[in-house]
Parts: C-alpha cells; sequence; structure tokens
C-alpha cells in the first residue's frame, strides 16, 4: 500500500463549481482540502450534490470551473490517458452498487484486480480471502440477482478494497441495510481507516452521523458547504 | 484469443446473432469476386502468351479456275517473302486442309464448305527481342503479294485485355466495398453493444480500466464472430466455385479459355474469413477507443 504521511493533502478542492450541459450549477465554489488518512462525513439533504461532488472526486466527471487536486495533480491538467491510474487509486462503493449482474461475487471482486493485469492464480488466492472477511466466504459463485442488499452492499465493499486505495469514497453506503449492518459497515472502515486509508462516507442519516460524532464532516446545502467541522486535537 | 476472460456480456448481444451471417455473406462474395479476379488476370497472361512473338499473314483466295494454284503461288511467295524478314524465326503456312480443320466447329465438313473460297493463313513466329517494323513489313508484303496481309493481332488483343482488366477493376472495387460495408456495419454493431452495456463499461471505466482493455473485450468478441461467419461463407463459396469450374469444364468447342484458379488465387480465397475477422475486430477496436475518448 502507497498511503502517504498522515496529514498531507490528499484531495482539494478550490472554488469548484459543476454543472450538467445548460442547467444550473449544482456544485457552487466548493473548496476543501482532505488531509491523507482522515475519514469524513460527506452529509447533506437529497439533491444538496454530494453525489456529484463523490464523482468529481472519483474523477466521474471534471469541474466546469475551478480547480481539483488529486494526490497532487491538477486534475485539469491530467491527460486522459493518465486518469485509470489515478482512478486505481481510489475504491469506490456506490449507492446502487453497480455490480456486474452476470458476473459472479467472485468475479465482480476480482474487477479491480483483472484490468490491472493481475495473475489469476493471485485472484484466486486473494478475493475468496475478503469475501471470507466480509462474511461471504458460502458466496463466492453467486450472482448479485441471488445476494440480499445487504450481501450486494459488501460484495460492493469488497470490490472498493480489494485493490487497497488510497482513497475510498462510499456513496449512502448505509441506505440498503438494517442498523445492525451499517454499524457493522461503519466498524469495517474504521478498520480500514486505521490502516492509513482516506475514507468520506457520503450519507444523509444523521442518526449513524450522530453516532460517529467525532468524525468530521463536509456539510452540502444547495450545492456549497456551509459546514466544515474537523476532527479537534481532543478526538 | 478465444480464452480470454471477458468482463462484459456481449454473447447474447443482437450483433452476436446477425454479424456471423453477414460476413458470411460478405466472405462469399468476396471470394466470387476475388476469384474472378484470378481467373481473368490468367485469361489475359495467356492472351498475352499466345499471340506475343506471332503474326498472321492472310492471303485471300485468287479467283479463276486456276484459282487454287495461284493461291498456292500467293502462299509461297509470302512464305519466301516472311523468311527473309531478320528477326522471324518460323514460317508456318497452313494449307486448305488444315484451314478447314479449324473452321470446322462453326461450320461442319460439308462438300459446301469445302468448295467455299477460304483465306489461307500462314503462322509466323517472331523474335520477341528483335524489333520488326510491322507496318512497313505490311506494306512489303501487301506490295509483293497480292492479296495478302499482315496481323499482329495487338488491335483486338488490346480491346479484350483492356475490357478484361476493367472486369478485373469492378471486382477488386466490389472486394472494397464488401469490405466498407463489413466495417460500417462492425462500427454500428459495437456502438449498439456500447449503448447497451453503458452502465458496466462505466464501471470499468471508474475502477481504473483502460480503454483499450474494455476495447480489446470488443474486438475479441469481433474477431471471434468474424471467424465464424468467414468459415461459413467459405464453405459456401468452395462448392459454388467447384461448381462453376466444373460447369466451364464442360463447355465443348474452345469458345471460353481454362477457368482454372492459380494457387494464389486459392490462398487468398482460403485467408479471406481470417481477413474479415481481422477487418471485423481493428474496426470493432478502433470504434469502442473513439467512442470512449469522449468519457471523461
Amino acid at each position: 500500500m502507497r498511503h502517504r504521511p498522515r496529514g498531507e493533502n490528499i484531495i482539494r478542492f478550490d472554488s469548484v463549481g459543476l454543472r450538467y450541459g445548460l442547467g444550473p450549477e449544482v456544485l457552487q465554489d466548493v473548496t476543501f482540502a482532505l488531509p491523507s488518512g482522515s475519514f469524513h462525513f460527506l452529509t447533506g439533504p437529497s439533491g444538496a450534490g454530494k453525489s456529484s461532488l463523490l464523482r468529481l472526486m472519483y474523477l466521474g466527471l471534471r469541474p466546469t470551473r475551478g480547480r481539483v487536486v488529486l494526490f497532487d495533480r491538477d486534475i485539469a491538467n491530467t491527460k486522459r490517458y493518465e486518469l485509470p491510474a489515478l482512478r486505481r487509486r481510489i475504491g469506490v462503493v456506490f449507492q446502487d452498487f453497480r455490480l456486474l449482474d452476470h458476473l459472479t461475487a467472485l468475479d465482480n471482486v476480482a474487477l479491480p484486480l483483472r484490468v490491472r493485469g493481475v495473475r489469476e492464480s493471485e485472484i484466486q488466492k486473494h478475493v475468496p480471502e475478503l469475501l471470507a472477511w466480509v462474511g461471504l466466504a458460502d458466496h463466492l459463485g453467486a450472482k448479485p440477482s441471488t445476494l440480499s442488499g445487504g450481501q450486494k452492499q459488501r460484495v460492493a465493499i469488497a470490490r472498493a478494497v480489494i485493490g487497497r486505495p488510497d482513497l475510498l469514497l462510499a456513496d449512502e453506503p448505509t441506505g440498503n441495510v438494517d442498523d445492525h449492518i451499517a454499524m457493522r459497515l461503519m466498524y469495517l472502515f474504521e478498520e480500514l481507516n486505521k490502516l492509513g486509508t482516506t475514507i468520506v462516507v457520503a450519507t444523509h442519516n444523521e442518526l449513524l452521523v450522530q453516532r460517529f460524532v467525532h468524525l468530521p464532516r463536509i456539510h452540502l446545502e444547495h450545492g456549497m458547504v456551509t459546514r466544515m467541522r474537523e476532527r479537534t486535537e481532543a478526538e | 484469443m478465444f480464452g480470454r476472460h471477458s468482463d462484459l456480456p456481449l454473447a447474447g448481444d443482437a450483433t452476436s446473432r446477425f454479424l456471423p451471417w453477414l460476413v458470411a455473406l460478405m466472405v462469399f462474395m468476396a471470394a466470387m469476386a476475388v476469384a474472378g479476379a484470378f481467373v481473368i488476370d490468367g485469361i489475359i497472361g495467356r492472351w498475352d502468351h499466345d499471340v506475343s512473338g506471332t503474326l498472321t499473314v492472310q492471303v485471300l483466295p485468287a479467283g479463276g479456275d486456276q484459282g487454287e494454284a495461284a493461291t498456292d503461288e500467293r502462299v509461297h511467295l509470302a512464305v519466301e517473302l516472311m523468311r527473309k524478314v531478320p528477326g522471324v524465326l518460323l514460317v508456318n503456312a497452313f494449307d486448305k486442309k488444315r484451314t478447314l480443320a479449324l473452321l470446322e466447329p462453326w461450320l461442319g465438313s460439308t462438300d459446301v464448305v469445302q468448295d467455299l473460297p477460304l483465306p489461307r493463313l500462314i503462322d509466323v513466329t517472331v523474335d520477341a527481342d528483335v524489333h520488326i517494323d510491322l507496318t512497313e513489313l505490311a506494306e512489303r508484303l501487301s506490295r509483293a503479294v497480292p492479296g495478302a496481309s499482315l496481323d499482329d493481332h495487338r488491335v483486338w488483343l488490346s480491346r479484350l485485355i483492356n475490357l478484361s482488366r476493367t472486369i478485373q477493376w469492378l471486382a477488386i472495387v466490389v472486394v472494397l466495398l464488401i469490405g466498407a460495408v463489413t466495417s460500417a456495419t462492425v462500427v454500428y454493431g459495437t456502438r449498439t453493444g456500447m449503448a447497451v452495456h453503458h452502465g458496466l463499461i462505466e464501471v470499468l471505466h471508474l475502477i481504473g480500466a483502460h480503454d483499450d482493455y474494455i476495447a480489446r473485450q470488443f474486438a475479441d468478441r469481433a474477431f471471434a464472430l468474424g471467424v465464424a461467419g468467414g468459415l461459413m461463407g467459405l464453405g459456401m463459396a468452395v462448392p459454388a466455385l467447384t461448381a462453376i469450374g466444373w460447369a466451364a469444364r464442360r463447355l465443348e468447342g474452345g469458345f471460353l479459355p481454362s477457368l482454372s484458379l492459380p494457387l494464389l488465387g486459392y490462398i487468398t480465397i482460403g485467408l479471406l474469413p481470417l481477413l474479415a475477422a481481422g477487418l471485423a475486430m481493428l474496426t470493432a477496436r478502433l470504434t469502442v477507443h473513439s467512442t470512449l475518448s469522449r468519457m471523461p
């Protein structure tokens, strides 16, 4: 794992704006920086722009204005063919999981390794280990359509972390699971964070945020960052 | 190539159903055009070889009671004149019996035909490396021998060769058009496939797949479908070409020259499935790259 020293900024947004086509700006003058090894909530009501902000962070979109610096690379000056290398350092848990329905749980989790050209013997060794770690040892050959919401969620998380990313972005990861599983997922994220992964969890579940009140948060309202609470020394 | 892992469910796409049949049809038509081009090339080569280095002297029959003897005398004079021309290797006069034999397939061998006043032919073989002024020779011949004329076959041969070359170029244009239609179909099929699997492609993209990783999956599929369709097309073309060759050989009377296909023709036709598959693969790959380049 190539985790950076804690404290250095892993991602920085300067006056970033985003609009889709000719529509209104869904993000306006967004400015913040995330230190390496940090764990942030991204909060805000539905439609506030959380998913759009995450899309900018995982390089699914380019900003219409402002500056995004990711892993010390200014995205505006980064060539298209250089982006896959940056994306491989980011793990994403999509709100709707976005698992490939025709592939088994094992093949879904193996995808990030296959696109990197990892040998099949390595894949067959590491992927079942990780699926066992998230409690799906008995579902390696199961297709997503046969899995419950919670199981799909864990497959999606396993796919996001199999490449040992520097930055993990999760969009409403607890939205489809019960309270018990939500807490287990959050503890899993905390474990990953302790290992050095920078984590951003987007949620509108205030109850969850209150349970982890010690974690800093970026709060969005109408496409603007209205609150940015950092972790205090005491925390 | 066929055993490589694929992350996209391309086997169920509509392209998988129609592309092999389309490629089969294209390979069949291309095989016909290629065979035609090679056969014509062979025919032109044989014509050219058969008549280059040869001249024909035609002596019109003399009239009157002693016409036969006078005609023989004219032939004798023409033979003597031609033998003295530098560069002439062989002079062979056809007597009346041989001339009648040449005409027999068309006119039969009845007594009426034998009484016809037929022109006599003298076949002259010349050294192809020696320049002969044919215009001057023709004038000298017609002055020395009444009713004699010289034919170097070039006028009718050049017209025939021009016609054949035009047909040959048409065959090549047909092959190129077939390639263009196949490419256009693969572009359409690939774009449709990319639209159908847009969500999956985006996931691969976002987990760090290079464009070529995605393009390779479409290209591999297009190659496999191209090979399958190409072999089907070849399977249809071989019996068709065999049947045409068999029918041509049955024609009597020397109306058609030999329609045999040279070895290079067989090799080219045998390679058509691979060429079609390669074209499909390359087109699919370029199409995916072109489409993905518009993604962020």
